[in-house]
């Protein structure tokens, strides 16, 4: 194995002509440890298009058709071109019996890993950075000589600390003892949770004094993880809290100030999802996909705001101070909808891709990843809430709710036409239901029973925070993610649910008006 | 190229044409034979029991086209249970009484099939239930086409066991909170006990239906997976909260290569939802993959792109897709025609008795046969890899069919079981 | 004095209309289910018999419903609730009398033994008594009311307010049956009885001696829910529904008039459950989804509220119409129910019975 990997490192001094024929379709065709060892037979091979090969095989790239003698040739397949594994040549035309040589997790972890070794020397500093990230998360023990080798010439500074946390814990597992403490005592000062593994395997070590060292070191290593994990659920926290804001703000328009029961509300959620797809659809195939979303939002707005208005128009002006049968009517609208998806778009869920800036995530703390679509959700919340709040009170329509919800006469006296303000109220705040459904497509399935997993939820963020209230649905729904993501955590998901009902039940009991109630001296509301 | 099409097309239509013009003259007594379809198309479960309902109204066109079962042309009675439990049970009798069903295909969870079993045996009726299940059943009014534990989840485990898998020594068992789960979580824990892995490498986690933020969930897999040894996740995550769990654990980074999560609920429909490259290499264990090579599968999802578009199914017309309770569906409905054929009647007892040893060449490429006894269909297990655009790779299969064990040996007390129904006069007593 | 009550009850048309229905139900429909031969045209099939007695358990509910939305004003959201824990005791119950002759011939129920449990949990004590089911019957969802409203009322909890923290408080005690660790069977619930009272449930005299017995329950709730509706304690209810703060000036407290009612309303969901579960052979935690109670309220509104009969009315209509819609246009029948609920609302306030009315008032 060392020599290989000696040989491996040669390789980009010394080109080499031609990669074996043999290795290449073992690695095809072979059985399962045939076609491990043609890996490492291809990386010692050291030629740049030895890592072609392999990398097409682990992308999938790589078929196989019928050769002249009964052998397979083995092909490189990118679209409608292919070209032969071997030699490079380009094969015209397209053959048409093809078979896939398939990869399976433990060719591709070895091929990944084998690949990113060979970018430890590569002059350019972001594949190297890309290469320690990736050997950080574990690394196989025989890469330990071309690790070395690389932290002998390393510099970098963003890059120098990763690559000698990974040489240590490679020596971990071999090696002299003072070399094995020294790892330790390397791995102690950091916090992915790779150096937990090992450590943790090096507490029922043999030897008592390394046995003493890595306890030492796993509780340093632990306790910098669990602040890490602290971290997290933070996080957690506030991205349950965005998700349950963004679904309940429309309600806090509907319901809070209009007193407008709208079990359609998780419908009009769902509609703005599946105009999301639809608007996506749309881009599919387009050079601009990774913006459909700056179409999807404005669209799924004016969707479900035109829904909502005719709703409004249709059904639910006829039921003013009627508020319990609003609830049924809108119930019967919510089933009506659900069915129109299933017949319109099929029972089945839509695929909604994340655009490429969105898919991923940061590490923050190493083993923390804070997926970018929950970040830009958090974002999108806050941008909506500060969009709402300027319309709110900013603005004619704005001035118009407000006089409408307090005292519908005198605004209808002093000239408010108090009929046209609830048809756009009612538009806003369904149209924010819509941007809800558009940020949840983003990070949950779209389906037609979509909105019926939000409404409950929804109704318990307005109702808690205190209807009628804004900042109290802010408030309400940051105070029941973070509850809910902190009992799961301690308790599991189901129990934690139902504590987070009960709790507003009681809380409810205790304070009928919300958490933050409006002033009024009225016995009746 | 675009000649050829045509005439394909030119040909398909004048088969078409003909087998309509034939069915006149075929039916021309009317005999008809009405079969019930029992699959929720509203509610929870719609989502995934829609498609089977299309499955079997694409089966018995096919068979009415070829001259219909022993001269009768076939009647779906289509009806909707809204994924309902009590309204299944109610359903059930009403097609078995007031329409006089001679079989019934349908039901998806276990609890639909608990809710209309009394209804069968009450009433003598004959269910098809295509779905993988918890097994601890076997009622003589059923034949189950779906995969019972020993079909899926032990071989998919020692496949994960296996050097080829990874050769994982910890384990996550992921569920949804209800009995399929549960039990197959206690069957693989027993297994996995057997095989020496030790209690304190096991984490079993459960989240409520219609879960839809993994975010803790995923943290903790991500925390246990880093306190030593190779994991491998089991997830038994029901149909709808999948999608947020696999678009969460894309985003999150868990690769296959670290942590491989491999589920037995999840097909090419369920990713349908999700946008799969960040997920290559997670597994899925079935009886059938949509991407099987086998020139019978070749030919049945073509057969199923047809119908889908002349049929406008929404979603499948756009892009077709077959899975595994579509299979087990498309196999019990041959199954019943063969037996009914064999027996020459469609009196329950006696295709009862015909459907054993009835065997069909499935679109999976295997020749599967309903055993002998057991009323549980002898099928092969397949492990996928997920691909980039939401397929699967087949890794790994068994050498040929296996014999289902609804009594898995893994529960204390099953090795008494008798692996055959219960009979009726030994039921009554 | 008791022809008196009579009278007050219903008028000589009703009290026939009253003679009617329950001839029907205790005599027809077992002379035609059992005495005429399966073969003929006026035989009663089994469906028929689960179904109606189906049907006449949601109306027992609706009833329930209709004398606290109807004649108090309170709507509550969380029926369903009351419904399903009057089934769940009932369940216990049917689930002991299985005995042995479960799957693993085991004393505990079958999904106690398959998810490896030793012994039955606390909440089974003494179910395989049928006297004990039926005090927990009535007295679990009688407490639970008691409790929740005491609270609710006490501190004015009322309206939309209350509407939602009933269905927080059914959405949260469905979470926990689904539980499988809670011990009532998870998303399974209880299946497959066998017999109830020693007597084989699946027999047609069994489903036809339910069938009476709900038959029988449903009407006795009818003309107690009338006894107290014209009385004076349903004229102070009704009076609350008006004006509540009026009523509590006057010098009653409303608290205890709200209470009362709200307990007895659960009280009778939970007998209507008992009698649905035998009958359907399954109850779960389904029964306690959100939608679910609001159907119930549906039931009254489509048929009338503040009406008994208007009730009872609107569960058939309702349930009727689902059971033909799904068979007869699976694809559709979701387009008709909203559609259905959406025009009562908007159309007919006062329900079917309002509709009736007016109509028999034109034609008078």
């Amino acid at each position: 194995m060392k020599t290989l990997l000696l040989a491996l490192l040669l390789s980009f001094a010394a080109a080499a002509a031609a990669i074996d024929r043999a290795a290449v379709e073992k690695l095809a065709t072979g059985e399962a440890d045939e076609r491990s060892a043609a890996i490492s037979a291809l990386v010692a091979e050291a030629d740049p298009r030895a890592a072609e090969v392999l990398s097409a095989l682990a992308e999938g790239e790589m078929q196989t058709v019928a050769g002249k003698d009964g052998a397979r040739r083995v092909l490189i397949v990118r679209g409608e071109e292919a070209v032969d594994a071997v030699t490079g040549e380009k094969v015209t035309p397209l053959p048409e019996e093809r078979e896939d040589a398939i990869a399976n997790n433990r060719l591709r972890g070895q091929i990944e890993g084998a690949l990113a070794a060979l970018k430890l020397l590569s002059p350019e500093r972001e594949t190297r950075l890309e290469a320690v990230k990736q050997l950080a998360a574990g690394a196989d023990e025989a890469l330990l000589p071309l690790v070395q080798k690389a932290l002998a010439k390393e510099t970098d500074a963003g890059i120098r600390p990763t690559l000698e946390l990974i040489a240590a814990s490679l020596a971990m597992k071999s090696g002299t003892k003072e070399a094995r403490v020294a790892a330790i005592r390397r791995l102690a000062s950091s916090s992915s949770p790779n150096s937990r593994t090992l450590l943790a395997a090096a507490v029922n070590d043999p030897d008592e004094d390394i046995r003493f060292e890595a306890q030492k070191a796993l509780r340093e290593v632990q306790a910098s993880l669990a602040w890490g994990e602290r971290a997290g659920l933070l996080f957690a926290g506030v991205s349950l809290g965005s998700i349950l804001l963004l679904a309940a703000l429309g309600l806090a328009i509907t319901y809070g100030l209009m007193g407008v029961i709208n079990m359609a509300h998780g419908e009009l959620i769902m509609i703005g999802a599946y105009t999301t797809y639809a608007v996506q659809v749309l881009f599919r195939g387009t050079p601009y996909f990774d913006w459909y979303l700056l179409a999807a939002v404005p669209a799924s707005f004016a969707m479900s705001a035109m829904v909502g208005m005719a709703l409004e128009r249709s059904v639910i002006r006829w039921l003013y101070g009627r508020p319990l049968e609003t609830l049924l009517a809108t119930w019967g609208i919510s089933l009506m909808l659900i069915q129109a998806m299933r017949t319109l778009y099929g029972a089945q869920n839509v695929q909604v891709e994340n655009p490429a800036f969105m898919s991923g995530g940061i590490e923050v703390f190493a083993g923390v990843v804070l997926p970018w679509s929950r970040i830009s959700i958090i974002a999108f919340a806050a941008l909506v809430l500060l969009g709402m709040w300027l319309l709110l009170t900013r603005t004619r329509l704005g001035l118009f709710v407000r006089g409408v919800t307090q005292n519908r006469e005198m605004a209808a006296c002093v000239g408010v036409p108090t009929g046209r303000v609830d048809t756009w109220a009612f538009g806003l705040g369904s149209g924010i239901a819509g941007l809800a459904g558009c940020a949840l497509s983003q990070i949950g399935n779209v389906g037609p029973d979509l909105g019926q997993g939000y409404i409950v939820d929804s109704f318990m963020v307005v109702v808690f925070g205190g209807v009628g209230q804004l900042a109290g649905t802010v408030y309400a729904a940051l105070v029941l993610g973070f509850a809910n993501k902190f009992l799961e955590s301690w308790s599991g998901a189901v129990i934690a649910k139902i504590v987070v009902l009960v709790f507003i039940i009681i809380f409810i009991q205790r304070r009928p008006q919300g958490m933050f109630a409006l002033k009024g001296r009225a016995l009746d509301s | 190229m675009k000649r050829r099409m045509f005439i394909k097309q030119l040909a398909l239509a004048a088969s078409v044409a003909a087998i309509g013009m034939g069915s006149t003259s075929l039916y021309a007594q009317g005999k008809t034979v009405k079969i019930g379809v029992l699959h929720s198309l509203s509610g929870t479960m719609a989502i995934s029991e829609t498609v089977l309902k299309d499955t079997v109204l694409m089966a018995v066109e096919e068979i009415n086209a070829k001259g219909g079962v022993m001269g009768h042309r076939i009647e779906p009675v289509v009806v909707d249970p809204a994924s309902n439990w009590p309204l299944f049970a109610e359903r059930a009798r009403a097609l078995l009484t007031q329409d006089k069903v001679s079989a019934v295909f349908g039901c998806w969870t276990s609890v639909s099939r608990k809710s209309v079993l009394p209804v069968f045996e009450e009433l003598n009726g004959l269910l098809f239930y295509p779905v993988q299940y918890e097994g601890e059943e076997i009622s003589r009014n059923v034949f189950y086409t779906g995969a019972a534990p020993n079909q899926q989840a032990i071989p998919a485990v020692e496949y994960l066991m296996s050097k080829d898998g990874g050769s994982a020594k910890r384990w996550v068992l992921l569920g949804t909170d209800y009995v399929y789960p549960r039990t197959t979580n206690r069957i693989l824990r027993a297994f996995l006990k057997s095989k020496g892995v030790a209690d304190a490498d096991i984490m079993e986690e459960y989240t409520p239906f219609g879960h839809s933020d993994y975010q803790t969930i995923i943290a903790k897999i991500k925390k246990f997976s880093s306190e030593g040894k190779k994991t491998a996740v089991v997830s038994t995550i029901n149909g709808d909260s999948n999608v947020p769990f696999y678009k969460e654990l894309g985003n999150q980074g868990l690769k296959a290569t670290d942590v491989p999560v491999v589920a037995f609920s999840v097909g090419e429909e369920e990713l349908r939802g999700v946008d799969t490259k960040p997920l290559v290499g997670h597994l899925a264990a079935w009886n059938y993959f949509m991407s099987i090579k086998s020139p019978a599968n070749t030919e049945w999802t073509k057969k199923w792109a047809t119908y889908a578009k002349a049929k406008n199914i929404a979603g499948h017309k756009d892009r077709p897709l077959t899975n595994d309770p579509m299979e087990a569906t498309y196999i019990g409905i041959y199954m019943w025609k063969q037996a009914v054929e064999k027996a020459k009647s469609f009196d329950v007892d006696k295709v009862r008795a015909a459907m054993a040893g009835q065997t069909f060449k499935a679109p999976s490429g295997i020749t599967s046969k309903m055993d002998e006894k057991n009323h549980h269909l002898h099928k092969a297990v397949f492990i996928g890899e997920v691909k980039a655009d939401g397929q699967f790779n087949v890794v790994w299969k068994t050498k040929g069919p296996v014999k289902a064990q609804p009594w898995s040996p893994f529960i204390a007390g099953n090795d008494k079981k008798k692996d055959e129904p219960a009979l009726m006069a030994e039921k009554k007593k | 004095m008791l022809t008196e009550t009579f009278t007050r009850l219903y008028g000589p048309k009703g009290w026939i209309a009253f003679g009617v229905a329950a001839l029907v139900v205790f005599v027809v429909f077992p002379v035609l289910s059992l005495a005429v031969p399966p073969d003929s045209a006026f035989h009663v099939s089994s469906y028929w018999v689960t179904l109606l007695g189906k049907i006449m358990c949601y109306a027992i509910v609706a009833l329930a419903m209709d004398l606290i939305w109807g004649y108090c004003g309170i709507l509550s959201l969380g029926h369903g609730l009351f419904f399903a824990l009057g089934g769940y005791a009932m369940g216990m119950y049917l689930m002991r009398q299985i005995g042995r002759e479960g799957q693993y011939q085991s004393d505990l129920p079958d999904f106690m033994v398959f998810l490896d449990w030793k012994e039955l949990p606390w909440t089974w004590w003494n179910t395989d008594q049928f006297w004990w089911a039926m005090l927990l019957v009535v007295a679990v969802p009688g407490l639970l009311a008691f409790v929740f409203g005491f609270f609710a009322f006490r501190s004015r909890v009322k309206g939309v307010y209350f509407s939602i923290i009933t269905q927080a408080l059914t959405f949260a005690a469905m979470l926990l049956f689904f539980r499988n660790a809670t011990g009532f069977g998870g998303n399974n619930g209880f299946t497959d009885f066998k017999r109830i009272l020693g007597f084989t449930i699946a027999t047609p005299e069994t489903r036809m001696a339910l069938f009476a017995v709900t038959g029988a329950v449903l009407l006795a709730t009818l003309l107690g829910c009338r006894y107290l509706v014209t009385s004076k304690f349903g004229r102070v209810l009704t009076a609350v529904r008006d004006a509540e703060t009026r009523v509590a000036f006057c010098g009653y407290n409303t608290v205890h008039y709200k209470l009362a009612v709200f307990t007895l309303s659960a009280v009778i969901c939970g007998i209507a459950g008992a009698l649905y579960v035998p009958q359907v052979g399954i109850i779960n935690p389904g029964e306690m989804s959100p939608a679910n109670s609001i159907e119930i309220a549906i039931w009254v509104a489509v048929g009338g509220r503040g009406t008994l009969i208007g009730a009872i009315a609107g569960a058939g209509i309702v349930n009727g119409a689902k059971s033909f819609f799904t068979q007869a246009f699976p694809e559709f029948w979701l387009y008709f129910l909203g559609l259905l609920f959406i025009l009562v609302t908007l159309f007919l306030p006062q329900g079917v019975v309002g509709l009736v009315n007016k109509l028999r008032g034109k034609a008078a």
